[in-house]
Order: C-alpha cells, then structure tokens, then sequence
C-alpha cells in the first residue's frame, strides 16, 4: 500500500520527486551530512548522496572536499551511478590530483569491461581528466580502443585523441596516434569517419603547417561517401575539411559540387552553410558558360532564402554570410529582395543587417519597393533602427542615379516629420547626395535651414556647416547661420570646429566684403585660443594662404571635388576571397580574416578561392595569376585618398566617406594662379615630408583627384616626377642563380643531383644535372614535390628516357606549374622533393628563387598603385638594406625589369632617385616596393609592401640576388 | 568546439553550467550580461558576443538565455544549432522548457548534455538515441525506481547507433501499426496599410508520428510537389529519389520527427486568408486617438477562420485605452502597452469589430511611430499552399498499417502596417 500512497501524494506535490529537494540544504553542516550518506552501505542512499552532490556541483557549488567519498562509489555495476561519478571525477580531478589516482585502476580494469557502453564511457571520461598522471594510464587503453571491434568506441576514442592532444600534444605525436586517426579516415563506418575529421581539424587547427588532413582524391572520394551516410555534426565537419581542399581541375570541382549539392536541403541550417561554402569556393574554378555552372548558382538562393525563416539567431548567422556572398556573386540573390524585407518584431541585430543586404541588392530595378520599405522604417520605434534606415535611403540615391530625386524628396519628407534623430541623420546623407550630384538638389537648402536649431549632434552639425559653407553664395544669410555657431565655439567637437573654420573661409571667399570681420574671428578663435593640434595648423595654412594670396586661396579652397563612390563599405575584394573560405565561420560574422582574431591560430595561412584551371592540359597555368589577382586592379580604383591626405584635408574632404573616388576633375577647368604660394610658403612645410616618407609620397601621387598634376613648383615636380616613368632600359634576362649540390652523391647511393630554377618565356623550370657516381646503372627516373608555399608542381613526368651508366651526366630540364597543392612552409621558398630511381627514393630539400614566381603581368596601372600602397597597412611594410651594389637607378631598373619586377614610376627628391615597383606572385599576390638609390652611394633602401607581409623576406632576397648578379 | 554551457534566466542569474572541456569561470558571462543591460529587449542581445580570450554565442529561447562557451574558430551556426536542439530536448523529456523544470531535474539534465557532447563535439542528440541511455521521467518509473533500485540510464549499447539507418533502432513492435502525417503550414506576410500585399511566403513543415514494427520502407507522394521552392529532409529521406520522382522515399526513425520543412515563396501562390481593415489615428491637438480595425475573410477556400487573435503594441505615451469589441474579448497591459484582442472563429456574415478611443498623456506630443498588428489564425484541414498528399505506402513489411493525414494552415509572422 506504501507505494501507492506515494503515488498519489507525487501526483498532489509533483515536485517532491524532483531533483529541487537536493538544494534544500545550504546549512554548514551540509558536507558532513554527505559525507555519511556517500558511505552509506545502502546502495540506494550512496546513489542519492552523489546526486545531491552532482546537483551541487551543476549550480556552482564548491563539493570538491567529497573527493574521497565520491570516487569511493565507482566501482559499481551501477551504469547510472557509474556515470555520476564520472562526471564528478571530470570536473574536480584537476583540483585533486593525488586523489585522482585513485580511480585509475577502475579506468583501466573499465576500458577492458564486455560492455563496449563501459569501455568507451571509460575512455572518454578519462580523456577529459586533465591530469598529467591519468594521462601517463590513459596511452595504452586509448590504443586498443582507437582498434576496438566495435565502432561505437572508436568513435569515442578517435574524440579522445583530440582531447589528450590538447591536454599534452607531444605525448599524441610521440605514440603514434596522430597516424592510426588519419588511418581512421578510411574506417568503414561513417561516424568514425566523421568524428576522425573533427578530431584531425581540431588538432591542425593549433599546428596549422602540420600536414595532417593531407586530401588527396582518393581521401575526398571516403569523405564524400561518409558525408552521405553520418550524423548531421558530422557532416559539418566533413564539409569544412573539404573546403580546404583544392580540386585539380574543373572536372574533379565539378564532380564534388554535385555530391555535395544534397546537402543543402538538409534540416541543419549550419550543414546548409558549410556546403554553400564548399559550393561557393569551388564554383570558382568551373567555367562560366557551363550549364553545369549556371544550373548551380540557381540551386544556391532558395537554401539561403530558407534559411532567413530560421530562429532569429541562425538568421543572424545566416545574414552575415549572405552579406558577404551578395557581394561575391549578386546575381544568386538578385531576384530574393522581399525576403530581407523587415518585419517589426525582428530583432535589433537581424534588422540592421537585412537593411545592409537590401541596400546591396538595391538597383534600378527595384529601388522603388526598396524606397517604400525605407520609408515604412523610418517611422518604426527603435532608434538605431530608424537612423540606420534614413542612412540607408541616402545610399539608395548615390548608388542609383534614377532614384535620387526620388529619395530626396523622401528625406524631405521625413525632416517634416521634424523627430529630432531623423532629421540630423537626414541633414547628414544629404551632404553626401550633395557632393554626389552636385548643383542639383540646392532647392531643398532652404527647407534644411530652419532646421538649423535642433541640431544637437557633431556629425549633423559638420554636414550642416559644410552646406552653408559650400552653398554660402545661394543661401541670403550665411553669415548670420555660421556667426551662431560660433558663440559656442570651443564647446563644438573638433568635427564641427574644423568644418566651421573651412565653411567660413568659403563664405568669406565668396563674399569677401561683408565676413571680413567674421573669419578674423574665426582664424583668431582656431589659432589662439584652441589647444587642438589640427585645428591650429588648419587656422595658419588658411591664414597664410589668405594672406599671402587670396586668388590661390580661392582655387584651393574651393576647388571640385572629386565625387564619392557608389558602394561605400564594399569589403575589399581580397579580403572577401578569403572570407568567402570562411563562409559559416566566426571569421564570416565578424568579416575578419581569421587570422586577425582567433586566439592560437598562429599563422593562419590565408585561403584563397582556387583559380580556374582547364583539366587535363597545364598551358593555362601561367594565367592562373591573372584569374587569382585580377579583381585586385579592378576593384581598387575605389580606395583613393584617405584621411591623412594633406591637400584633401585643406579643400575639407575630411567629411566625406573614407572610400571616396571618381576621375579626376578636367585640368583645364582649373587655373592654379596661386603656384608661388605653394611654392613659396608652404614649401618649406611640406618639403620635408616629401622627401621624408614614401607614404606621404603616396599620398601626394593621389591629388590629381584634387589638383592638377601639371603643377611645376617643387611640390610639382615631385609629383610630375612620379608619373613620369623615367626611361627604363631594355629588359634583360631573367636572373638565374648558379646551379648547386641539393643532393650529393653520398647520400642518395650514388646519385648526385644539382641544379636551378630558371624562368623562361612564363614557365618555370627546374633545369637538374643528374650524374651517376655509382657502379651500376640507374632507370625509373622519377620526381615528386611534396606540399610547398605557392603549389609549385611538377607539368610533366621527368624526362629521363635513356639509362644513366656509370659516371655518366644528364641535364634534365623539368617545367613546373603553380597549381599544385599549397602548404606554407618555412622558410617560405623551401621545396621538398622525392625523386625515385630504380634502386631507391631519395628526398632533399632546396630553396628556390622566389623570382621565379614573378609574373610577366605584374605592371600595376599606377593610380592602382597609389592607391594599393596607401591601403596596406603600414604594419605590412618592412625596410631592407642591399649593400655594396654600384648600379645607377636606370640599370638596376631595367635589371629588375628582366625579374619582372616592374618600375612603375621614378622620382628624384634632393639627388635620391625613388623607384616605384610592383611585382605579382604566380598566386596573385601582389608586393610594391619603394627603392632608394642615392648617388654616390652603394647602399640602396627597399621598402617592400604586401598584404602577406610573409613574403618580403624573400622578395628582398631575390632583390639582392639580381642586383648583385 | 563548444567549451561550456550556461543557463541563465531572464534576471541574469546563471542557474546550471556545464563544462565539456577544462572549466570556465562563470564570471565570462559578465560580458554577455553587459550586453544584456544594453539590449532593450532579451531578444535583441546580439547572439555571437566577442570577449578577450573568448567567444559567447547564445539564444534565447522559453524566456531563457543558452549561452555557450568557444574558444577556437567552430562555425556559430553549428553552436547554435545545437543550443536549440538543447532546449529542444529539455521540452521533450519535461514537457516544458523552463527554469523550474530544469531546476527540478537538474541531475537529468546534466547527465543528458554529458551524453550529447564529448569534448564539445556533438555524440548523441537524436531524441530517439538519448532516450535509449537515458529514460524520460514518469512518475510512475520513478517511484519504480525508488522502490526496486533500478535505474534510469539503460546499460545496453544501442544497436540503433551505429547501424546504417542511425536515426531507427531495430526491433521495434506494436500491435496497432499506424503512421500519421501533419502538413502545418505558416504564412509569413506583411501587409501594407491598404491591405496589398508587401511581402509573403508559407513554411511548412511536415510533421510525422509513425509507429511501425520492424523495418518499414515508406514513400510519400505529393498531387503537386511542384510547388514547394526549396526542401530540407529528415536525414531518412533519400535525397536521390526527391531529386529524379519527386516522392519522399524513407524508412522513419520511431516515434514523432519532423520529415520535412518547405518553402512556398512565389507570391502569387500565397493567399492571404484574412484582410484587415484598420486604422489607427491620432488627433493633431489635444491628447486622444481612435481605434478601429475590423478582420474579415478572404481568401479560405471555403474554410473556417479560427483562434483569430490581434496583437497591437501600442505607443509608449498612451495612457488609457477604452475599446468596445463586437467579438470576442481584448486585454490591455497598460505596462508594456501590449493589446490583444482575442476574436476567436470569424463568421463572414458578422465581421468583428474593435473601436474605441486612445488617450495620451497629457502633455505628450503626437506619437511618431505606427504600430503594425501581428495577427494569428487557424484553419483546419487546410493546406492554404494547396499541397495535397497523394498516397503512401509501405515496403517492407507485411502488415496493413492505419495511415492519416491531417492539414493546418497558422498565421506565422503575419503583419499589418498602419
């Protein structure tokens, strides 16, 4: 009758069954009071007792002085219990690891029980004790159960070397593990597969140059079978790893799409993305007039779409990556506009990220649905939201000519709405409409003017100043306008004092009569009583250059100004190659190369989306480059100055987007009357920095968007000089270094093997001297690179047709392409080769020009080269010094020219000749080099620029190598 | 992989946390609960969070905060996946996802998410698989329990695990053999204040009960598979067959699983079953407004409209509202200024009607924003994508299973602009 009673008292107070009861007691007495139940000889209560003290433990609560009490309870037949103290064990082993000890025979004796469930509990609970000793016990159980008969512990214990790897890496490598996971890959069972991808990722994920996940075809043929049959995590993992891999040709590519193609109608939204990785990273090297291709790119959008009808989170996730995809290939989502559309109780973070993608789908075609969408949001409750959407409109009008008059008229719409936010972010897109089309929307000036007053915040201030300063001429009281603002001069943002001092020097340019007064006030405000840096020296070049000579102030001041890009945070197209690699990764969300921000991911080696390559036949191989780097000169135009740019800075250009571009303004239009100025005043301030730093340099080189180039003082010249392309000498060869030993004879039974590489008429070969000092003769010659930096390959089998008798010699010359698996290593130009003979293989490793990578297209146009070099961060460059070299600047020009290393521009500052270079690796990579030659002394400076700052070292080397030579 | 998992609830107190690798101090989460203060609402706590040595990728879902632990680069929406499926498992063992149930059940709890990771890779998470090791509770089988000493955690490897079908085990049997489908479909619309459709689409989902013994092969045919734009399958369903004869070829796991969720976005294709009539005003001066929305029905094929429920957020600066509804019954919560007005079945010779006036605080200027009304319905027997089942039928197996199939249409993000 007990029970039953029990019963009906559980139906009236459910919860008295429940584990709540195990935190009644918080009393001090509390240990004790386990203590003796956990040595309870009821096996019940013992039970009861280590629940009470897991339920502890999950909270929080400290109960790691039971140790001893608790794993006192292991051996027990008890599964239930069993498995309590394990995770006991797993999360106090490492506070007490003496005691820990303990359990160490239970372990052992459990990893051989009948019941695999018990020996691959047993192995994996003791993978995630983190202490050194346990883990001494752990090798040999691991071992036999990475070869268990039942896959269910193989599964387990292929994660458990993961998990001791982490623990003591060293120990894995030295046991051996490391190679029975990769054997691992080949299991039969699916989920053996899948969980020795995800260990093997992991692991190489702290050793990036080891060479564990090696894929080859026939590895990627057993991961594509397992792919179908495993878990969904596990496909997961599979994807990811294929993602690395690079396909041999197009066919192979092709091949994989469509095995993986299924896999975007799977349940799991993140098995979705990582094959949308794998699809939109190897569609690269598919044909573009393939139906195949085109058959593809419509399999891709719905997947996605499907996505965005995801839990909120996912949608993020999803977001971002769609984000980045839109920008590689906008034709997949083109006609998907209305999915993004936002809906009122979407959250914040997935609203704002839907109106970025409509503004990047935004076009002719739809901008009207998208304008009725902005302007529905506009009117929402949340404010970020709300300022994000009226920023989003004034997008709309610089990216779509033919919708622009309609999205002023909106903004308008919405400043009468007069909801202070709304209005400020307006005022601030209008400015940017303004400097897009200019003189073509000043009606609505009048309209922005009586909203002058409610005004609080910097940005909207700036963009108002700067319209009254930039439109003094049409607007009757600019003066008065301007003169409020400066009652409260020193409490304004450096922003607004900087654009007020510009905007008042415009009015008193154009009406110089009645301001007088006002920009006295005005330079005296910036360069007496102000301690702000910038805004003094601004307040002096303008008083200088007003007093000196007011026509040049003029022309300067009030110059054109170049016209802002379409798309302003478009990510830079190298950058977006890589993280399309990362599709799905946390690289994706953040739209950051790994590199920058995973902890322990040292030296990351950038993915690169794979070129195009025809299958069968390598002649294409020397365009892979071209396939690779090209949108690199496309896409750069668009990045011209930047905030540091002196001149931009007078003409206030410090407002505008950071991307701003356009062609330059006719020269025609633009008489410089005021040259001596420059000339005379100012010389003696910007000389220095001329001279001094090629940034700055640089950034002179890009003012033609500013200013003519035809300007003949010697900030002229300078500037004259770097367009000017010098007169570079005939090309000469290709520098080859001297062949040497990579293999003596005593080491490979005879066969001595030296040679070089050379570059010819784009090919890269490795010319080989074979010579047989052995007694006997030697066949079967044949030769294999293992994985290098920039996938150099054998083109074709070495051709040794005849035998080589003893003492006797062969020159073999043996073309290479630049498609072949690519592996970092270190140094960056080391190769590994295996070259096989009919009495054995013989490895030995040499170091290869890195030259020899040096494409014949790699001639940057040179506005992208001002452009590029400004966009490198500094911290990619680094400075060299080549000693002793007695060449003047043409020689060493037209020397390197022989290289390909391209000058691209010379200039001549107080008798040091400048060369400008750029060079392009066979992968696409571009370096850009500074180097100084001063006459009459042998020591050159280079300054070498690269987005993978890797290289230099070895560019400088080659710099050496063929000036020296 | 994944490190760790916290449970923390709406007051931003961290009531279970769970390590899968070496213990991380709880006080990680101080970064999420920064973010939290910021977020207005739970929901707007951005999910991928970055802090110095690691990254918190978090839901939130059943009024509670996931929140889980990664240090290395591991892709988010595997992370997040997974945190769903965490909370999904808390809902099928306890019947509900909530603080007091996990609380209840805490020692369960813990053991069932040992058993879905293994140093952060995912081992088991078929419901099917997990309540094979780890029974659900009844409280019949605890007090079972209790009184034999058995216990919960089964001790047999399952066979199911690693048989090539991972999602079924072998040697299920039942006397009465029955396999029931649910076709539930959602529209996702907007609508704009003059009722045009802005924005639609339906999700559907097709939900299955299938209690078979032994091994059955079972194949779904749709009349008019056509229609759906893009499909993702239970891992049962052979990706092949779909692709070439357009039938869902599969053998199921046992018991309830979702088969397959679709996607219907051609527009034309969406009816929209109810129109709305509304209009929400405020006057220029003085501090009152007026409420009018009327629903009626539009395109049903000659179905009922039932649970037709409005819900309004109205502006922050309203005072007091006083409505009258010809149908039904409203609420209002003046705190977090949320209307929902309840109809119930539509009846299209008598439309129902909610009108009355709005009062502002005084002195509070015009609101700026207009609300938009989200509105939810049924409709029984009704698939409004006009997907039909055609037959099914079972390989296999010899005997004669009962089959159903049953059609709902819901209203899923159904949102009218004002």
């Amino acid at each position: 009758m007990e029970w039953a009673n029990q019963l009906c008292e559980n139906r009236q107070f459910g919860s008295k069954m429940t584990d709540s009861k195990y935190f009644t007691t918080t009393k001090k007495g509390e240990i004790f009071e386990l203590k003796a139940e956990l040595n309870s000889d009821k096996k019940e209560k013992k039970k009861e007792a280590v629940k009470k003290v897991i339920a502890s433990m999950t909270v929080g609560k400290d109960v790691s002085a039971l140790f001893p009490d608790v794993v006192n309870c292991m051996q027990t037949d008890n599964l239930e219990l069993k498995k309590l103290v394990y995770l006991y064990l797993m999360n106090y082993a490492k506070s007490q690891p003496d005691m820990a000890i303990m359990a160490v025979n239970t372990f052992v004796k459990d990893c051989e029980d009948a019941n695999p469930l018990i020996r691959a509990l047993a192995v994996r609970t003791m993978g995630c004790i983190r202490v050194d000793k346990i883990t001494e016990y752990l090798c040999e159980p691991l071992r036999k159960c990475l070869k268990d008969e039942d896959p269910y512990v193989r599964k387990t214990a292929a994660v458990c070397v993961a998990k001791l790897h982490d623990i003591n890496a060293q120990l894995v490598e030295d046991q051996g593990f490391l190679d029975t996971l990769k054997d691992l890959i080949s299991d039969s069972n699916p989920m053996v597969v899948a969980n020795a991808v995800a260990a093997l990722s992991e692991i190489a994920e702290s050793h990036p140059n080891s060479n564990l996940l090696d894929l080859n075809p026939q590895s990627i043929n057993k991961l594509l079978t397992a792919l179908n049959e495993c878990t969904e995590w596990g496909q997961i993992f599979i994807l990811d790893c294929l993602a690395n891999y690079t396909p041999r040709d197009d066919r192979e590519s092709q091949s994989i799409c469509e095995r993986v193609t299924p896999r975007l109608s799977h349940a799991n939204s993140a098995v979705v993305l990582s094959a949308v990785k794998v699809l939109m990273k190897f569609m690269e090297m598919l044909p573009k007039d393939l139906d195949y291709y085109s058959t593809l790119l419509k399999k891709l959008a719905p997947p996605l779409v499907t996505l965005l009808s995801a839990e909120p989170e996912l949608q993020y996730v999803a977001l971002r990556n769609i984000n980045l995809i839109v920008q590689k290939r906008p034709e997949i989502l083109k006609h998907e506009m209305k999915v993004f559309f936002v809906k009122y109780n979407d959250p914040i973070y997935v609203k704002l990220e839907k109106l970025d993608i409509m503004i990047r789908l935004a076009s002719q075609a739809n901008i009207a649905q998208v304008l009725a969408e902005l302007k529905e949001y506009a009117t929402e409750v949340d404010v970020d939201f709300v300022r994000k959407a009226v920023r989003a409109i004034g997008r709309c009008a610089i990216k779509v000519e033919q919708s622009a008059e309609r999205c002023v008229s909106t903004l308008l719409d919405l400043i009468q709405t007069k909801v202070n936010y709304v209005v400020q972010e307006a005022i601030v897109v209008i400015k940017d409409i303004f400097r897009k089309y200019p003189n073509k929307y000043e009606s609505v000036i009048a309209t922005l003017c009586e909203n002058l007053d409610s005004l609080d915040e910097p940005e909207a201030r700036a963009a108002m100043i700067w319209i009254v300063g930039e439109y003094a001429e049409r607007i009757d009281n600019a003066d008065e306008l301007l003169e409020s603002f400066l009652e409260g001069f020193h409490d304004e943002s450096t922003q607004v004092q900087l654009q007020l001092l510009t905007a008042i020097v415009k009015l008193f340019l154009k009406k110089p009569t009645e301001t007088q007064e006002l920009v006295q006030q005005v330079l005296s405000l910036a360069t007496q009583d102000s301690d702000n840096p910038d805004l003094r020296d601004r307040g002096y070049i303008y008083w200088r250059l007003l007093s000196t000579d007011p026509v040049a102030a003029k022309e300067v001041v009030l110059a054109e100004k170049p016209l802002i890009s379409e798309e302003t945070d478009l990510i830079e197209p190298t950058l977006l190659e890589e993280l399309i690699c990362h599709i799905g990764t946390l690289a994706s969300v953040y739209h950051k190369p790994p590199s920058a921000f995973v902890e322990g991911s040292r030296g990351v080696m950038h993915k690169r989306l794979p070129a195009r390559t025809g299958s069968g036949e390598s002649t294409e191989s020397p365009d892979v480059g071209t396939a690779a780097g090209g949108s690199a000169p496309e896409a750069a135009p668009s990045i011209i100055p930047s905030q540091g740019d002196l001149l931009g800075d007078l003409l206030n250009l410090d407002m505008a987007p950071p991307t701003t571009s356009g062609p330059p303004p006719p020269t025609t239009g633009m008489q410089m009357g005021g040259m001596d100025l420059l000339g005379g005043g100012l010389d003696s301030l910007l000389g220095g920095d001329i001279g001094g730093s090629p940034a700055m340099g640089a950034g002179f080189g890009a003012a033609p968007a500013v200013m003519p180039a035809s300007l003949n003082a010697p900030v002229g010249g300078g500037l004259g000089d770097l367009f000017d392309l010098g007169g570079v000498g005939m090309p000469m060869g290709a520098y080859i270094p001297p062949k040497i030993v990579w293999l003596p004879a005593m080491k490979a039974k005879g066969l001595e093997i030296s040679g070089t590489f050379a570059r010819r008429a784009g090919v890269i070969q490795m010319e080989l001297i074979l010579t047989n000092k052995a007694m006997s003769v030697m066949t079967d010659f044949a030769i294999q690179f293992n994985r290098n930096s920039f996938g150099l390959a054998p083109a074709g089998p070495l051709q040794v047709l005849t035998p080589l008798g003893p003492n006797q010699t062969i020159e073999v010359s043996l073309p290479l392409s630049t498609v072949g698996p690519v592996m970092k290593m270190d140094p960056l130009n080391n190769l590994q080769v295996a070259v096989k003979n009919n009495i054995d293989v013989f490895y030995f490793s040499c170091q290869y020009p890195i030259s020899m990578l040096f494409v014949e297209d790699g001639k940057m146009e040179r506005q992208v080269f001002l452009a590029t070099w400004k966009d490198i961060p500094n911290d990619n460059e680094s400075q060299f010094q080549i000693k002793d070299c007695h060449l003047n600047s043409d020689a060493a020009s037209s020397k390197l020219q022989g290289s390909n290393i391209f000058t691209i521009a010379k200039r001549t500052v107080e008798g040091q000749d400048m060369l400008y270079m750029s060079i392009k690796l066979s992968n696409g990579i571009w370096v850009l080099a500074e180097l100084r030659v001063q006459a009459g002394n042998s020591n050159y400076t280079i300054s070498l620029k690269c987005r993978a700052p890797e290289v230099s070292q070895c560019v400088f080397q080659c710099y050496e190598a063929v000036l020296k030579n | 992989m994944i490190n760790s998992l916290f449970l923390i609830n709406p007051s931003g107190e961290i009531f279970l946390e769970k390590h899968w690798k070496s213990v991380v101090s709880r006080s990680v989460c101080d970064y999420f609960l920064e973010a939290k203060e910021k977020a207005l609402e739970p929901e707007d706590v951005p999910p991928v969070i970055h802090t110095p040595h690691h990254y918190l990728i978090s839901i939130y879902r059943d009024k509670l905060f996931f929140l889980s632990v990664i240090q290395t680069e591991v892709p988010p929406l595997f992370v997040i996946e997974f945190l769903h499926r965490v909370a999904e498992m808390i809902q099928d063992y306890f019947g509900e996802c909530s603080e007091t149930v996990v609380k209840d059940h805490m020692v369960m709890v813990y053991e069932l998410l040992e058993e879905m990771l293994d140093n952060g890779f995912p081992l088991a998470t078929e419901s099917n698989v997990l309540k094979e090791m780890i029974r659900p509770p009844t409280i019949l089988r605890s007090v079972v329990n209790t009184l034999t000493g058995t216990s919960n955690v089964g001790d047999t490897l399952l066979t199911g695990q690693l048989s090539t079908i991972p999602w079924r085990r072998a040697g299920v049997r039942y006397t009465n053999n029955e396999a029931y489908f649910d076709v539930v479909e959602e529209i996702d619309a907007i609508l704009d204040q003059s009722g045009t459709t802005v924005f639609a689409e339906i999700q559907g989902v097709v939900e299955a009960c299938v209690k078979l013994s032994g091994m059955p092969d079972l194949t779904l045919s749709f009349m008019n598979p056509r229609l759906l734009d893009d499909v993702s399958f239970h891992p049962c369903v052979r990706y092949k067959l779909w692709e070439s004869e357009r039938v869902l070829s599969f053998i199921p796991p046992d018991g309830n699983f979702t088969l397959m969720t679709y996607h219907v976005n051609a527009q034309n294709l969406v009816a929209i079953p109810v129109y709305v009539k509304q209009s929400i005003s405020f006057f220029e001066c003085g501090s009152d407004g007026r409420l009018d929305v009327t629903v009626g029905p539009k395109q049903t094929m000659g179905k009922t409209v039932e649970g037709v429920m409005v819900t309004v957020h109205l502006p922050k600066t309203i005072l007091s509202i006083n409505l009258t509804a010809t149908q039904g019954s409203y609420t209002y919560d003046n705190g977090t200024k949320l209307l929902v007005w309840d109809i119930g079945k539509l009846n299209p010779q008598k439309l129902p009607n909610l009108r009355g006036s709005l009062s502002l605080q005084a002195g509070a200027p015009k609101p700026e924003e207009n609300p938009s009304l989200n509105i939810d319905l049924k409709i029984q027997q009704l698939a409004i994508s006009g997907l039909k089942v055609n037959r099914l039928d079972m390989f296999g197996e010899k005997y004669k299973p009962f089959k159903g199939v049953k059609y709902i249409t819901k209203a899923g993000k159904f949102q009218v602009r004002t």
